[in-house]
């Protein structure tokens, strides 16, 4: 009986505050918009019996998601959002990477410090911290004045409300989730397979290429996963630091909410999103298992 | 400290002179006397008394930290509950819907939470006000509390709580005297984490805040969308401020209670 208290509870209150409302959403994003409150129809009214019901599937159909293929809009911020995501998920490697690297292989005293230096913006609003990016890149920003005061430039360059901004962002707030996973990886490493590598012969570059990378591999796999998909739905980052040619399917999702109040669209966009979501959470599920399994 | 080249030290500085200089312009400029946020005019504290006198942000803030409270706490609870589950119910019917409910939340995309809570809440016709953001808030941080409460829970060992039913205790009092003080520190970073993860959420919060509650990122977004701004220089410094004070304040208690452990340990080795 007790056990059976302790899962009902987290169980129903998934059920009814996770699992209910996609239902909700896959259901409106095959209704029709209408001037009404809420602005969408068919309503299930039950009271009507078997009649109703029926006619409430009746009233569903695909053409919402028809009206995403038919506006060159949502492909094109699909397409866009999956292209930000991609790139800023690879500089974020570049970036991230030495510095791993680097804590990998910093005195033992040091590292629970540089940790807890990487972790702590973490703690820190993420809102904050895109936000400070806009006193620094915007046209008078600080960036700008410093390149002007070394004469690199002559005049402000654009940066704030660019895809540029947009990267930036990206790499920047994301850049933890991608150093923790290499770190943890490096940190296991074996020191002495990377002698035996240089005894044998190897170069320390190709000791680097032919040990140290494949043995990270799962920690740049997860990296990659961890950026990747929270950057493909992102809204604040392009709504604070891109432009109105940034288009990214968080923003369009939001304003087609907010602004359009086109509920069955705004639907649409989200069950798309989800289903193009699925594809790298079942590859990172997957990453995930074979990392335990290696590791138990 | 064999292999730490110039090539790592560059790394590290340049890594974290990143992470950490755009927060500290931030800070410098909050002192900035200029209305103009681009010129240094000078220090001043002016925009931290602007913000003491703004009734608007102290609302919202009071908001923020209210709802922030009883989430996490709800959170915490829930989470706890569902990791034992995870861990310890073993098989039951649907369990794998379960487990995939726990995990899902932390990869969906906020406006698409956001979005369906929104239209649950309109759906059953509840009025969205600071009730709805707890609801909100309580579902996606309570998974992130059973992850971490469950990865302590893997570790744990089991003949513990098996020794305390044998000896007599209840179920219910083996959890309590036995299972969880061991798992105390990670029912506590979870609830640091879903009080933060509340403190913090913009999209969400937004998607099912009614007019009657405004949480702080709400409000900052709606300033900050136009530009810079001074005040919320100033805000973003005491933030910044109080979360610095906490992790370190945190870690040193934690580094603290490691070291005891251990010249206990060493002790009761000796005796």
């Amino acid at each position: 009986m007790r056990r059976l208290i302790l899962i009902l509870v987290p169980y129903l209150w998934l059920l009814a505050l996770f699992l209910v409302p996609f239902v909700i959403v896959l259901k409106i994003s095959l209704s029709d918009i209408a001037l009404s409150i809420p602005p969408y129809t068919p309503q299930l009214d039950l009271s009507g019996g078997w009649q109703a019901v029926k006619d409430f599937f009746a009233g569903l159909d695909f053409e919402n998601f028809a009206f995403l293929t038919t506006d060159d809009l949502y492909w094109k911020a699909y397409l866009s959002s999956l292209v930000i995501a991609s790139v800023s998920t690879l500089l974020c490697l570049l970036v991230g990477f030495p510095i791993a690297y680097a804590m990998a292989r910093a005195a033992d005293e040091w590292r629970p410090t540089l940790l807890m230096l990487v972790i702590l913006p973490f703690w820190t609003s993420f809102l904050i911290r895109v936000y400070s990016w806009m006193g620094i890149l915007s046209n008078e920003g600080v960036l700008n004045q410093f390149l002007l005061w070394l004469g690199v430039i002559d005049s402000p360059l654009q940066i704030l409300n660019t895809n540029t901004a947009v990267y930036i962002g990206i790499v920047y707030t994301y850049l933890p989730f991608m150093i923790l996973p290499i770190y943890s990886a490096l940190e296991r490493l074996d020191g002495s397979l990377l002698e035996a590598a240089e005894d044998l012969g190897c170069s320390r570059t190709s000791a680097f290429w032919l040990v140290t990378l494949p043995l990270s591999r799962n920690g740049v796999i997860a990296g990659c996963f961890l950026v990747f998909i929270p950057a493909l739905g992102e809204f604040v980052i392009p709504s604070l630091l891109g432009g109105s040619g940034t288009l990214m399917i968080g923003k369009v999702l939001w304003e087609e909410f907010f602004s359009n109040r086109d509920w069955p669209v705004a639907s649409a966009v989200a069950v798309i999103l989800l289903l193009i979501l699925v594809i790298p959470i079942v590859l990172f599920q997957r990453n995930e298992q074979k990392q335990r399994e290696a590791e138990g | 400290m064999r292999r730490f080249s110039w090539f790592n030290a560059t790394s590290l500085t340049f890594g974290f002179a990143f992470l950490y200089l755009p927060m500290l312009i931030l800070v410098i400029y909050s002192f900035n006397a200029s209305k103009l946020v681009t010129v240094w005019a000078g220090f001043s504290t002016r925009w931290y008394g602007e913000l003491a006198r703004n009734e608007a942000f102290l609302d919202a803030a009071w908001v923020t930290i209210r709802v922030a409270f009883f989430s996490s706490t709800l959170a915490t609870i829930l989470g706890t509950m569902a990791a034992y589950v995870l861990i310890r119910a073993g098989r039951f019917a649907g369990r794998t819907l379960f487990s995939g409910m726990i995990y899902a939340p932390l990869v969906m995309p906020d406006v698409i939470t956001g979005l369906s809570l929104l239209l649950l809440f309109i759906g059953i016709g509840l009025d969205r006000g600071i009730l709805t953001i707890v609801l909100a808030h309580t579902t996606f941080a309570m998974c992130y509390v059973s992850v971490v409460v469950s990865s302590r829970l893997v570790t744990f060992d089991r003949s513990l709580e098996e020794a305390a039913l044998d000896l007599g205790c209840t179920p219910f009092e083996a959890f309590r005297l036995v299972t969880l003080p061991i798992i105390a520190p990670a029912v506590i970073s979870g609830w640091l984490l879903a009080f933060t993860l509340s403190l913090d959420d913009l999209v969400i919060a937004s998607f099912t805040a009614g007019p009657s509650a405004t949480t702080l990122p709400i409000k900052i977004f709606s300033a900050v969308r136009l530009g810079v701004s001074p005040e919320i220089n100033a805000l973003s410094t005491i933030m910044i401020g109080i979360v610095t004070v906490g992790v370190i304040s945190a870690s040193l208690i934690s580094k603290q209670q490691a070291v005891r452990r251990m010249q206990e340990e060493r002790a009761a080795d000796r005796a």
